[in-house]
């Protein structure tokens, strides 16, 4: 198979790759680094490979490399650079919500992208926007109650 | 011991000290760390539930582009092995080849492939070409221990390394049992009798990262394997075993790992890997997709209960029967164990003189039951927690005050721990701390069990109900089971953590440097922990049984006592220097430092490492301690439900979940309610909708999230978690397990608060709308 390339914003930057007319965003991703973005069932079902495309979150083993070209990605990797971790990150910590923390980094984009949209969800909204992030671990309720308190604090002119 | 109230760093919710990283997305799990110019591996499963293999021509294959190699039975080694992680020797059957000449469920290994590109591997399996003799296939219990059943382990090679009942020619895998007293006068005496059957279904683990390992060989020529494991020892020496080559050339790394729930206490991929990088001198990485997961990885032993009681007006229970048919599946690791378990965690739980226990695990040809949370004590509970309402229901007792009267109290013993052991008989044990009352009481008043009101009295088309069952687990096995720690002292004052134990996601790390931080004087943050590397860390059996927390937490704080004499006696001699003179018992560790107990002088942990390192009677300051325990302490939990069935659909909502724990010593409260949230709703999953379909060539049907539904965000009920003190004297801090025992309660609760809704009576799970549903128009009849 050719490989055609293509030109997409990555965490603000712009970039460049060759990629196989197959290959799927998450691929893409993780064959040049950025393993932030994991791998669990390749059948858009559990989130954990989830990453923020134009602004949604989105299953990136769904996405066709080729299809992101022009437009804008980001990934766990440009959230809490170094000791100071993003808000949602550091919520997610603070609670006890990452036990293996395989599903973490797609739990903390999916939240990204609804508070990017609306700062101060309720508890029902951060539930259906979390709903297709599977974690076996922690039973959800410290992740719930981590992201509920990032949206209190937005409420309580945090944000 | 200090009291755990003025403990400094043990029982207090500190920072999992990985999650950080961990939140970032940082390149720590298996497949972050594999090398980029790795070969990949595909691997040709069986399509058939049970054939020989006459024929197979891989020579198409061989010549595909990018393929390097082509692995099957004729080219590798033969030798008969046993793939569950355990001690050695395994009470289980060496029933398993890397390859063999025979398929025994559809998914079973056929030929593997490596290739340069995950894509060429997969082309080239499509070029195999295997001709099968197809076998008739046993795929029901019945099927299995038929008179003329087809012989599913025909092989001669298969033998158990230790004597117990192996009979493969009757489809056998093992037998367990015990009576005490007399079960049949037991029955005799009763007023009521009760004899029932129930059945559990077939679930996976569903570790959000799969099976995953790869291999490489380093420049002196050894294998090393990073593998996502929760046995790096076990799997070394099931790795040389199953190769032919020594453990010394061997090393197993066990980095972070995405969840295992026992799935992983296996041997799985490791042994392809390892033999393709050796044959080809390269890296060399195998990832199971999600489909093969459910196909091909394990699973938990589905079982077919009977379950018998003798009971009196007055409420005491005269005689308890179990008889348990136990599916292992085509391969046998866990097939005795998890038996033994399903008695010695389950039958203590209530006071009952005469018992009779009886369990046999059977070969079928489908997937392979392995170790699960919960270890057959989750099957168990099932028909016994349900039973328990029953019988109160029947002579008109409130079924928690029937649970109050009956259940084991600390300094009571049972037969049932002396007589169930691992493929011998188990460790006689008297329960030390039990805080189970005080759960009751605490998890009663969470769920408001006084408004609890009889099904009877319910007519709307949306009932609730509320449920509740008790449970308890072990921490590790006695006698057996062995974790070992070495700390040594930096020059800063910092420590190096080196622990055999496995930290699969669980926070053990986290919990083990509490540990050994509280018995030091200092704090988690000055620990740099590293664990399981069977090149650099001690031995430790690996995470399960329950084990990591009061046996390898043991074996740290032992390690940890003794580097406090070096650092007690160094600075001693330190303070001696400046004119103090203290006795060893005049000083302690606190705050990093070693202090007189009046106060008058003291000298920083960095000072006495510089003292240790550079100045005078230079030493390490370190120690290594080993650990095993002589009796496997039960945690104790109360489960409460409130549910909501739709009557017309038989829909069923869970709307809160209580569960009150008594693990001893919390070492990190937020880790052990965290436990016991992931447990618990995994419990409720299991009940309710997860089960193994098969088509009627044994093929599962729903081997994908999509059709295989575990619990979601908004499929989760309200969580209360409430954690109740004890003291367990023999762990450290008083300290007992805590991760399995929360995955009992869901399918015994919500089977009750299904009939406190409706009056219906579930015996098979899960508890899908459909059978709910029917079993409503049973009752309606």
């Amino acid at each position: 198979m050719t490989t055609r390339k293509i030109s997409f914003t990555l965490n603000g930057e712009h970039k460049e790759f060759d990629v196989l007319p197959n290959e799927r965003l998450l691929s893409l991703l993780r064959r040049n680094g950025f393993k932030g973005t994991k791998y669990g069932c390749l059948e858009g079902a559990c989130g954990t490979c989830t990453v923020i495309l134009d602004g949604k979150a989105v299953n990136s083993c769904l996405v066709f490399a080729f299809q992101v070209n022009g437009r804008s990605v980001q990934t766990v990797e440009s959230l809490g650079i170094g000791e100071k971790l993003h808000e949602i990150q550091e919520a997610l910590v603070s609670e006890g919500a990452v036990q293996c923390g395989y599903c973490t980094p797609g739990i903390v984009l999916s939240a990204k992208a609804m508070f990017d949209e609306n700062p101060t969800p309720t508890v029902d909204e951060i539930k259906v926007q979390i709903d297709g992030n599977l974690c076996r671990c922690t039973g959800y309720e410290k992740i719930l109650v981590a992201i509920d308190k990032v949206s209190k604090s937005h409420n309580q002119g945090g944000k | 011991m200090k009291p755990v109230t003025k403990m400094t760093v043990v029982n207090k919710p500190l920072r999992k000290i990985d999650s950080s990283a961990l939140s970032q997305g940082k390149k720590l799990y298996t497949g972050d760390l594999a090398p980029e110019h790795s070969l990949y591996v595909k691997m040709l499963w069986s399509p058939h539930a049970h054939a020989n293999i006459k024929k197979i021509d891989i020579s198409k294959a061989e010549k595909m582009p990018g393929v390097k190699l082509v692995l099957y039975h004729e080219n590798v080694p033969r030798i008969p092995h046993c793939t569950a992680g355990q001690g050695y020797p395994e009470p289980s059957p060496y029933d398993t080849f890397m390859f063999d000449k025979k398929v025994r469920f559809v998914g079973d290994r056929v030929a593997a492939v490596v290739a340069e590109t995950p894509d060429q591997a997969e082309e080239a399996i499509k070029a195999i070409e295997v001709e099968y003799e197809i076998l008739k296939p046993v795929f029901t219990y019945d099927e299995a221990l038929a008179d003329n059943a087809p012989i599913i382990h025909d092989e001669p090679e298969a033998f158990v390394p230790i004597p117990i009942p192996y009979e493969p020619k009757k489809n056998i895998v093992a037998k367990v049992g015990m009576k005490a007293g007399d079960f049949e006068k037991g029955m005799k005496e009763a007023d009521f009798t009760f004899d029932e059957l129930y059945e559990t279904p077939y679930a996976q683990h569903c570790p959000i990262e799969g099976y995953i390992s790869w291999a490489q060989i380093d420049p002196y020529g050894r294998i090393f394997i990073t593998t996502s494991t929760q046995v790096p020892f076990h799997t070394r020496r099931i790795v040389a075993r199953t190769l032919g080559i020594p453990v010394q050339k061997i090393r197993v790394i066990k980095p972070r790992i995405g969840g295992g729930f026992g799935c992983k206490q296996e041997m799985l991929l490791e042994d392809i890997v390892a033999i393709a990088a050796y044959r080809l001198n390269k890296p060399v990485l195998w990832a199971l997709t999600r489909d093969e997961v459910f196909r091909s990885g394990r699973t938990r032993h589905p079982m077919r209960l009977r379950i018998r009681y003798g009971l009196k007006k007055d409420g005491t229970i005269t005689a308890i029967g179990l008889d348990i048919i136990n599916n292992t599946g085509a391969y046998g690791g866990h097939g005795l164990t998890v038996m033994s378990c399903a008695g010695s965690k389950v039958l203590p739980l209530y006071h009952v003189n005469n018992i009779h226990f009886n369990a046999i695990s059977i070969y079928t040809n489908l997937p392979v039951g392995g170790a699960y949370r919960g270890f057959g004590a989750t099957q168990a509970y099932f028909p016994v927690e349900t039973m328990i309402d029953v019988m109160a229901d029947k002579i008109g007792m409130d079924p928690m005050e029937f649970r109050k009267k009956n259940h084991i109290r600390s300094g009571e013993g049972h037969p049932a721990f002396e007589a169930l052991g691992e493929g011998k008989p188990g460790t006689p044990m008297t329960i030390g701390s039990c805080a189970l009352a005080e759960c009751i009481d605490k998890g009663a008043k969470e769920i408001d069990w006084s408004k609890r009101l009889p099904h009877t009295e319910k007519t709307s088309r949306f009932r609730r109900g509320i449920g509740m069952s008790i449970h308890m687990q072990g921490s590790s096995v006695p006698e057996i089971d062995m974790g070992s720690a070495s700390i040594k002292m930096n020059d800063d004052g910092s420590f190096n953590l080196l622990v055999g134990a496995t930290d699969l996601g669980t926070g053990s790390d986290t919990v083990l440097a509490q540990i050994a931080a509280e018995e030091l004087g200092t704090t988690l943050d000055k620990f740099i922990v590293y664990s399981s590397d069977t090149d650099m860390t001690p031995f430790d059996v690996g995470a399960y049984a329950s084990s990591t927390t009061y046996l390898s937490g043991e074996a740290v704080r032992k390690t940890a006592e003794k580097v406090r004499q070096q650092i007690l006696k160094v600075g001693q001699e330190i303070l001696q220097k400046q004119g103090f003179s203290k006795k060893i018992e005049e000083l302690d560790l606190h705050d990093a430092h070693v202090i007189s107990l009046d106060g008058s002088c003291k000298v920083a942990f960095g000072d006495i490492a510089n003292y240790s390192l550079y100045e005078n009677n230079q030493f390490q300051i370190g120690a290594i301690e080993s650990h095993i325990t002589h009796k496997s302490p039960p945690p104790f939990t109360a489960h409460f439900v409130e549910l909501e069935v739709d009557i017309e659909t038989g829909h069923v909502k869970v709307l809160k979940y209580v569960a009150a724990v008594d693990c001893g010593t919390a070492i990190n409260p937020q880790l052990c309610e965290g436990q016991t949230e992931g447990g618990l709703l995994n419990g409720i999953s299991y009940a309710l909708t997860e089960e193994y379909r098969f088509d009627e060539e044994g093929k599962m049907t729903n081997a994908n999230f999509m059709t295989y539904n575990i619990f979601s965000m908004r499929d989760k009920p309200e969580i209360k978690t409430i954690l109740v003190p004890s003291y367990e004297e023999t762990g450290p801090f008083g300290a007992k397990s805590v991760s399995e025992v929360c995955i009992n309660g869901g399918m015994p609760a919500i089977a009750n608060a299904i009939y406190n809704a409706t009056g219906a009576r579930l015996k098979k799970a899960p508890f899908t709308q459909e059978r709910v549903w029917r079993a409503i128009q049973e009752v309606k009849k």
